[in-house]
């Protein structure tokens, strides 16, 4: 079976896959329609590919920062006791060390949408609504000065948001044989 | 000591590099060894009676247990870990390589990242959605996926942060478990990604997969397809038993020599995309932040590395003699292909010998004889895989990528043994 299951796979690596390969997979999978997907289709992409409807202003987001975010993330998101979204603007270049925070080192604004609808709240994730996910975004783009107190932020607004960082990351080039 | 000086005269011979650095056939049983180990003597307590007939030799011992727990007397062999404010859950274990030997991390000792601590999955509502740039999304039960042909691979994981401590401009005064803790191998088993990305149809199009746990962080990553269709496994089980909740049970992701954070565990989703989806996991976190600002994303293969774990801070040298330097070797790149030791800080070196199996991205463990002569030392090893790339030294890696970043520190780590047999972390 091993043997099969590793030919099977190299003939996939290769592309040289044929229908006669998949009529030996299991095929045991059951087909499902993006309707039924929707509800663990949480990831947001850089272009706003996965953005739900709805729109939130930074005074909104406020209130919602408030009562679900400020124990941990501190007052207008200085930090404490756990990471810091503001500030740091500028201090990536220097001896200095690195203030890294939404705000300074965050190439992408989907990219806040999307870890705080999977993993934010901590203690209660996956329960802010559309509205309030826009809008907590849209607050701590505020607070970094990036976007202005009264910009809204829905799936059209978004991912058109230029993050101070955007062109501050190179792709690792992995060692060549020698 | 008067026996000190006539081991020594025995050993010259023997000697591969500066101080006390012995080839291997002192091992094997030559000479050497011989004059090294008469000297030995017993305990004075046990000069008295040294084969006392102990009471469990007299009397049955204890019953059957269903899974079975290391003698009480390991009771220290355990990990050490530390958590995020306000978590329980929320942060690294270390595997106490010091107190282990061979290749294989025990699935107890494993070491854990984890983003919002271990969920607690009931394996029969547990579900594998694959979808995205597909012709087919499909929809997969855990019993479903167990049906399908399997197979094994022996693989070490590394967190992408383990030898952080490195980058730090004094040497921390913590062992190896605390500086290397956060890698372990293991035999994972289970289905190729592969067979079932193809039962779903791969779009031309799709150059990239999401990969998202079960876990209340939902973590995610971006990985790339052309690697995945080679070489990733979905793991059901963990050195013959399945996967442990803290290493992603009912099934986890396993991308052999890649940063530990992609072999993604409680795997729930795969979405194929056209492009990396940038989650935090991959932006914000896992990058390398040089001297000019810029980062490194996407660093995904563990380069080349080894560490010595005994001697190793902690575990005190009572007395001259012959002692056995051992360690783990590993690279994202492939195989070990040799490990070299130093007893004298860098200045000489010599080849250890390296424990069959030599697996590809696997650990490897090394061994060296060692006659400590009483005085200072310094102990270092030194990896090069099979493409050729070697472990760099502290300087070299911070002359390289400066010292701003956590992530991916494979520098030599080096140990000082002092005159009265203390072993501390130093930079040489």
């Amino acid at each position: 079976m091993s043997t099969h299951s590793a030919a099977l796979a190299a003939a996939c690596a290769l592309g040289l896959f044929s229908s006669a390969a998949l009529a030996d997979s299991p095929n045991l999978g059951k087909v499902i329609t993006p309707e039924e997907v929707a509800p663990w289709d949480i990831s947001v992409s850089p272009d706003g590919a996965g953005l739900p409807p709805g729109s939130g202003t930074p005074k909104q987001g406020e209130a919602v920062y408030a009562s679900k975010c400020l124990a941990c993330h501190g007052e207008k998101g200085a930090g404490k006791p756990n990471d810091a979204l503001v500030g740091g603007i500028g201090s990536l270049v220097g001896d200095k060390p690195a203030i890294k925070t939404v705000g300074s080192f965050w190439p992408y604004a989907t990219t806040i949408f999307d870890y705080v609808r999977r993993s934010m709240p901590y203690n209660e994730s996956k329960t802010l609504t559309n509205d309030e996910l826009y809008a907590v975004a849209a607050y701590i783009l505020q607070l970094n000065g990036i976007i202005g107190e009264y910009d809204t932020m829905n799936a059209q607004t978004l991912p058109k948001v230029r993050m101070p960082n955007r062109d501050g990351f190179v792709t690792f080039v992995p060692a060549k044989p020698k | 000591m008067g026996h000190r000086k006539s081991k020594g005269a025995a050993i010259d011979a023997d000697l591969v590099a500066a101080n006390g650095l012995l080839d291997r056939r002192v091992f094997l049983g030559g000479a050497a060894m011989a004059a090294a180990t008469a000297g030995a003597t017993l305990p004075d307590s046990a000069t008295a009676n040294p084969l006392a007939v102990e009471p469990w030799m007299k009397t049955p011992g204890a019953g059957f247990v269903p899974y079975g727990q290391p003698s009480g007397y390991e009771n220290k062999v355990v990990r050490t870990f530390t958590t995020a404010p306000g978590t329980t859950g929320t942060g690294t274990s270390r595997t106490p390589h010091h107190l282990l030997n061979g290749m294989i991390t025990p699935n107890g000792l494993h070491f854990e990242r984890h983003h919002s601590g271990i969920p607690d999955i009931n394996p029969d509502v547990h579900r594998l959605v694959i979808h995205g740039l597909v012709k087919r999304p499909l929809l997969f039960t855990l019993d479903e996926l167990t049906r399908y042909p399997m197979e094994s691979r022996i693989a070490f994981i590394e967190c992408g942060g383990n030898g952080q401590l490195l980058y730090q401009k004094e040497p921390a005064q913590v062992g190896v478990q605390q500086i290397q803790g956060q890698i372990s191998c293991a035999e994972w088993t289970g289905v190729k990604l592969a067979v079932l990305l193809q039962e779903a149809g791969v779009d031309p199009k799709a150059k990239w997969i999401l990969a998202e746990g079960a876990d209340a962080a939902g973590m995610s990553r971006s990985l790339p397809l052309e690697e995945i269709m080679q070489d990733a496994l979905i793991a059901f089980y963990q050195n013959g038993e399945r996967v442990r909740p803290a290493n992603g049970y009912p099934m986890r992701l396993l991308l052999p020599g890649y940063e530990g954070n992609m072999n993604v565990k409680w795997l729930r989703r795969i979405k194929l995309t056209e492009g990396p989806t940038m989650t935090k996991d991959e932006t914000s976190k896992y990058t390398i932040t040089m001297a000019d600002g810029k980062s490194l994303q996407f660093v995904f293969p563990q380069e080349g590395k080894s560490v010595i774990t005994r001697p190793s801070p902690g575990l005190i040298m009572k007395e001259p003699g012959i002692y056995e330097i051992a360690g783990l070797a590993w690279s994202g790149y492939g195989k070990i292909a040799k490990v070299e030791i130093s007893a004298d800080g860098g200045k000489s070196w010599a080849p250890a010998a390296l424990q069959e199996p030599v697996l590809s991205k696997a650990l490897t463990r090394f061994r060296m004889a060692w006659h400590w002569n009483g005085g200072p030392a310094v102990l270092q090893s030194r990896a090069t895989d099979d493409i050729g790339y070697v472990q760099p030294t502290r300087e070299k890696m911070i002359a390289d990528r400066g010292s701003r970043t956590i992530y991916h520190s494979n520098a030599v780590t080096t140990w000082g043994v002092s005159e009265n047999g203390e072993v501390k972390h130093v930079y040489a």
